[in-house]
């Protein structure tokens, strides 16, 4: 297989998952690296250097359009942003000393616990109950667009949040992926934040998160021009499109199928890391 | 209702810099993509092992030479940079906006994330 046509396979790969990983709020990475790794036989390093980077780019490319809707609670991002930023950090120190096969295993566990648990999701936080202390004092509350005019909510268990989300930094330093799964559920079921604000607030924060490790991996060496160029290129065209559907498609139906993918994906990468193929 | 409004501003000013931020770094990596896959499109690519990258893809200074040279990677490696710059402009921004709003409380804990970031670059 030439250059090229690696290339375009790769843009095509990468296109799909970052449609997907927007729609379902599961991120781009998590396709791209068993993907690279299982598929391509590329080195985990390389792929998780590749996918930290689309990583960025889908983040900021879709939170620049949700920002403008006044959906996202900047401030619970910005606040949040300093457990992750600094989980992001150990995370990416920690990937220089575990064996590769070991990172494989613990990507396919993450992956399956990630998919796992945006399926036992407690319904959708009631706008209703007293907001905590420290979420006043943070000024995290908030409130959100809905067609019958703003709708307040209030921001719970700031602590417990926080300590979720240095936990997601962890394992996206550490793995090359966004996390937005952990973050997610870090502010809808500890954090009792709507859905939508969880969402769009997380993917916010992405980006942020990965720009603390991927100066790490840079310096490693784990960052091939040649393999990021299509897969940032891929993975932004599909974002943006996800971005345009997000707010009009329902995508329960969807997020079925792809955690399903994504569970197959994950045994493989656990097998691979057990048998030492990765 | 003072500081709604420039909240509104805020966030509108953010979407524009990210928007933007993503969109010349994409435009930086397409053309290294187009001169790589013109210079190198026919070879095979060597991905099984690790080697690591050398220094002129690690290194700003010396990518910003190699790209002067008229070669493909490093120029895709500048777009990178550009890309990963997007976010952190987003926050030095935000510092700048918590200041203008005398919210000091987010211009600290927003400056506390730039420093963890900009720390280990």
């Amino acid at each position: 297989m030439t250059v090229l046509v690696f290339t375009a396979i790769v843009f095509v790969g990468a296109l799909v998952a970052g449609l997907l990983g927007s729609l379902t709020g599961l991120g781009g990475g998590v396709v791209i690296i068993p993907l690279l790794t299982l598929v391509f036989k590329v080195d985990i390093h390389y792929a998780i250097g590749a996918s930290l980077v689309s990583v960025i780019a889908t983040s900021s490319g879709a939170a620049a359009a949700y920002v403008k809707e006044g959906i996202t609670n900047i401030r619970l991002g910005m606040f949040l942003e300093v457990a992750t930023t600094v989980g992001a950090i150990v995370g990416a120190w920690l990937a220089t000393w575990l064996s590769t096969s070991l990172i494989a295993i613990l990507f396919g566990v993450v992956l399956i616990v990630s998919a796992v648990l945006s399926f036992v999701r407690l319904a959708d936080p009631v706008f209703t109950g007293k907001p905590g202390s420290l979420s006043e004092r943070l000024r995290l509350n908030s409130s959100l667009p809905t067609p019958e005019g703003e709708q307040p909510y209030f921001v719970k268990n700031v602590i417990g949040g926080f300590l979720m989300m240095n936990i997601a930094g962890i394992i996206s330093g550490l793995l090359g992926i966004g996390s937005g799964a952990l973050k997610v559920i870090a502010m809808d079921d500890v954090m009792r934040v709507p859905f939508k604000v969880s969402t769009t607030t997380s993917n916010f924060m992405i980006g942020v998160t990965a720009a603390a490790s991927v100066g790490i991996y840079l310096k490693r060496g784990y960052i091939d021009p040649g393999l990021s160029m299509p897969v940032v290129l891929g993975v932004l065209v599909g974002a943006f499109a996800g971005s345009r559907i997000l707010t009009t498609a329902r995508t329960t139906r969807l997020k079925t199928l792809f955690a399903l993918v994504i569970l197959v994906l994950a045994a493989e990468m656990i097998y691979n890391g057990f048998a030492h193929n990765i | 209702m003072a500081r709604n409004i420039r909240d509104a501003d805020l966030k509108k000013i953010i979407g524009q810099l990210l928007r933007y931020g993503v969109l010349s770094a994409s435009a930086i990596v397409l053309t290294g993509g187009v001169v790589y896959l013109v210079r190198h499109g026919g070879q095979y690519p060597q991905y099984h092992s690790f080697r690591g990258e050398p220094d002129k893809m690690r290194q700003p200074v010396l990518m910003w030479e190699a790209m002067l040279r008229g070669e493909g990677r490093p120029l895709i490696q500048v777009g990178l940079l550009v890309l990963i710059a997007t976010p952190i402009a987003r926050i030095v921004f935000s510092i700048f906006g918590y200041l203008l709003e005398k919210d000091y409380l987010y211009a600290v804990i927003t400056s506390i994330v730039l420093l963890v970031i900009v720390w280990n670059f």
